[in-house]
């Protein structure tokens, strides 16, 4: 195994050097860094064009001036290593060091959600193969796969933005679109549902009329304006998770579980007050990750002592609508401060901005404003984003479900009679995410890479734009700085999910074929 | 069962056959697809080898006309004078003069999109061709020889694979944008073969190893011949699924780098270049944004389907009716 992975992370030295050596020669050729200069009447142009091509070692060919860039490389193996400067005369890893957490913050939020929705939707559409849901699921895939990103993000800025925030100048919801949203609901839950006798027209009913009345009081409280959960409402909702979480991870039917959830949602609601009280703390970044940790904690210990004989389970399951009932707490307090961030001269009743990763304060503001103020930043690029990438994660998990499910052993855990959800959920669904999870490796390492096109549309600051400069300035360093830190990345995830598939699936064993 | 009466007495190519006009999406892209490929090929003038061959269209997307304001809402210019509503509205379906509007300066906006769609089309065939020969031919010689060919080959694969194409077609786009779109579109497809020949080479390890192989060999055929005469039809179908989707991959990458202006360069026309020109003017005058976006995504979308459709009908493995239906099992 070490044997193996040695070799591995020696072809990647390789491959790394081979695709840097390739990209520093195509850049070089094609580009003048010079050109302008040339160009230009200014008498200092000649004295400038001397000075870059000495800081660029542009007098040496672009095969061997490779080698200078890598002498700066490898230099970091002896602790005095250099990406080389930028034209503007920074150095690359400044200019990179800034940017990698603008890209993480980008694009973190939005593959999360990506996955979490894709997965849930491919599953289901596995799970109702050749239904409606299932062909309307693979329209909207290819629908997504066929979408131009910039073109999505500027219609997002037009309707999601614009409009979004001209409604919520005077947010109530109209009549007719109540009852259109109602009746898409109804139809989205019969298809997830997806039965095919008179129950499908009873969940519709439901579904669609429960939409019908959350809308009505969200007009009747104006709670777009005022938005708020509050005890009440952190009770319902966290209440109703605990249910959810229960009926697909262990089954309604295991009552001490079901305890257990509510048990831990009605501790949250206990500190609710306290935990008010903390948010108010100057150290806001010390008291969530306390918080978080207390969270994790409590969760661990009701599901140990009410856990009963088989406690993994019930731990898993509190964690999981614990976790929830925090991150419910957090957007509670985050529209408290709604009103007064609307209201802010500086939003002047805009809160979704088209562009850019925060606002510049003219005023002083708190620290939940900030919060609130980063995630309204993050509304568009989040939402055009996982437009584009969630297709494909619904497509990949619709496929490996479906691949499993034909398999052996879910025939023979159906015939040793156990039930439909401990089929799919244990059986299943674990050896589906087993493919899964290469994917999500590899797409994480991508996260640092950025979104070329969606920065650029929205005016983030992050690596792609980074590249972009580097292509449109012809900063050799900078491109090669750039592509160094997401070409490594890329190679390594490539090499951890391999062996993540190994660990997890013991019929593959690495190395077995070397 | 019945699949195993069906096939009696059909050829492997008429049972994919029959099962891709059962991909009832894919047929209707195809359709669509080829409706649309004449349509945008015969709207403009074509001028080949000094002989003018007239275009169905009225204008052309290099005429500058008059900027018509009549009927425009808001004020605005150049409307598109398309009537898509039927008969509600009392005058039926109708094109107008400039069905899809005017831009700035007054050059029919329907014909610039004719003229973005070509350029897409073409970029997205020529990436394709080109990536199917070179990853087919790399693939095939390294899976089939293996030892030191495959491992170099495969060595530059990994190289080209690791950079991203949009980089590679920014780097080299920006420089050499100037040289037309057929360069640009051949660039591109040298460095889009690389996924290919990755699934090729997967497939001939295997099917190298098959018997009909031996015995072709033992017949006394050459490499050339098992090659291209024995194992490559069997490996056609991963090829022509893989090339399809590519290609929808093809139009979007050419799209987007025109989009960052890595790509085609004005005064040549894109469907990718028209948003990026006009996505200012969205709120004014939103029909210069919506029809190239939408020519982008019908063909995108119906390129993909007909790949969907191949794969149905190429790969056994997907057919209908064998997978479990969970509901069943619900309703007991």
């Amino acid at each position: 195994m070490i044997g193996y992975i040695f070799r591995r992370l020696g072809v990647l030295i390789i491959i790394l050097f081979g695709s840097s050596f390739l990209l520093y020669n195509l850049t070089a050729i094609s580009s003048d860094p010079l050109e302008g200069l040339r160009l230009s009447r200014d008498e200092n142009a000649k004295f400038q064009i001397a000075a870059l091509t000495r800081t660029l070692s542009l007098d040496v060919p672009p095969p061997l001036r490779y080698f200078i860039w890598l002498r700066g490389v490898l230099g970091y193996l002896v602790g005095q290593g250099t990406l080389g400067a930028t034209r503007e005369g920074g150095t690359v890893v400044e200019q990179i060091s800034q940017a990698i957490p603008v890209s993480i913050r980008l694009v973190f939020m939005a593959t999360i959600i990506a996955i979490i929705l894709g997965i849930s939707l491919g599953i289901i559409s596995a799970l109702r193969q050749y239904s409606r849901f299932d062909y309307s699921m693979t329209f909207a895939a290819f629908l997504m796969f066929s979408l131009p990103i910039f073109w999505v993000a500027v219609l997002l800025k037009q309707f999601l933005a614009i409009e979004f925030n001209d409604f919520l100048g005077d947010p109530n919801i109209s009549l007719p679109w109540m009852i259109i949203i109602s009746i898409f609901s109804g139809i989205f839950w019969s298809g997830v549902l997806s039965l095919l006798d008179r129950r499908a027209y009873i969940t519709f009913a439901l579904a669609s009329s429960l939409t019908f009345f959350t809308l009505f009081l969200i007009n009747y409280l104006n709670w777009l304006e005022r938005p708020r959960l509050g005890v009440i409402g952190l009770a319902l909702i966290g209440a109703a998770f605990a249910f959810a979480i229960t009926a697909i991870s262990v089954g309604i039917e295991d009552r001490k579980t079901l305890r257990a959830s509510l048990v831990a949602v009605l501790v949250g609601l206990a500190f609710y007050y306290p935990v008010q009280i903390a948010f108010k703390w100057p150290n806001h970044n010390l008291v969530l990750l306390g918080l978080a940790l207390l969270t994790f904690l409590s969760a661990n210990l009701i599901g140990r002592l009410m856990g009963g004989e088989d406690k993994g389970p019930t731990i898993r399951t509190v964690t999981i609508v614990s976790v929830i009932f925090g991150i419910l707490t957090i957007l509670d307090r985050l529209m408290q401060v709604w009103p007064r961030y609307v209201r802010l001269s500086d939003v002047n009743y805009r809160p979704i901005p088209t562009i850019g990763d925060g606002r510049i304060w003219l005023e002083p503001v708190g620290y939940w404003i900030r919060f609130l103020d980063s995630l309204t930043h993050l509304v568009l690029p989040t939402l055009a984003l996982t437009l584009i990438s969630f297709a494909g994660y619904i497509r990949f998990s619709r496929g490996t479900l479906l691949e499993v499910l034909n398999q052996d052993y879910i025939r023979t855990a159906r015939s040793k009679g156990l039930t439909e959800r401990t089929v799919i959920m244990r059986h299943a669904f674990r050896n589906t995410m087993i493919p899964m999870t290469t994917i999500l490796v590899v797409d994480f390492a991508g996260i640092i890479g950025g979104a070329i096109i969606t920065e650029r549309v929205f005016g983030w600051r992050g690596m792609g734009t980074l590249f972009n400069n580097a292509i449109t300035n012809m900063d050799l360093n900078l491109l090669m700085g750039v592509f160094l830190v997401t070409g490594t990345l890329a190679v390594l995830a490539n090499l951890i999910a391999d062996l993540l598939y190994s660990v997890m699936d013991p019929r593959v064993r690495v190395g077995a074929g070397n | 069962m019945i699949e195993s009466r069906d096939t009696v007495g059909l050829t492997q190519g008429q049972i994919i056959r029959k099962r891709f006009r059962q991909h009832r999406a894919a047929m209707v892209s195809v359709f669509t697809l080829t409706v649309l490929f004449i349509g945008v090929f015969t709207a403009l003038d074509w001028r080949l080898l000094g002989i003018e061959i007239p275009g169905w269209w009225r204008y052309n997307h290099t005429d500058i006309l008059e900027l018509q304001f009549e009927n425009c809402p808001g004020g605005s210019v150049g409307c598109p004078t398309i009537d898509l509503i039927p008969f509600i509205d009392g005058d039926g379906l109708g094109w107008g003069d400039f069905p899809f509007g005017q831009d700035d300066i007054g050059r029919d906006y329907f014909s610039l999109v004719m003229r973005g769609a070509q350029r897409s089309i073409f970029v997205m065939i020529i990436i394709g061709a080109l990536a199917a020969t070179i990853g087919t031919v790399i693939g095939a010689i390294s899976g089939y020889f293996r030892g030191w060919i495959d491992a170099i080959l495969m060595r530059i694969t990994d190289f080209i694979i690791t950079i991203p194409s949009i980089i590679i077609g920014s780097v080299v786009g920006y420089h050499f944008g100037n040289l037309g779109v057929a360069f640009l579109a051949f660039y591109l497809g040298l460095f889009a073969w690389t996924g290919l020949s990755r699934l090729v080479r997967g497939e001939f390890l295997t099917l190298r190893e098959r018997e009909f192989v031996d015995a072709a060999r033992v017949a006394g055929a050459s490499n050339r011949r098992i090659i291209f005469k024995h194992i490559l039809p069997n490996a056609i179908g991963v090829i022509i699924v893989s090339v399809t989707l590519l290609m929808a991959g093809a139009i979007l990458l050419e799209s987007a780098l025109s989009y960052l202006g890595f790509g085609v360069i004005p005064p040549d026309v894109s469907l990718g270049l028209l948003i990026s020109t006009y996505q200012e003017s969205f709120s004014t005058r939103p029909w210069l944004f919506w029809y190239p976006g939408i020519f982008i995504i019908v063909i995108a979308l119906c390129v993909n389907f007909i790949g969907d459709g191949l794969r149905d009908a190429f790969d056994p493995r997907q057919r209908r009716g064998k997978v479990f239906r969970s509901n069943n099992r619900e309703k007991k």
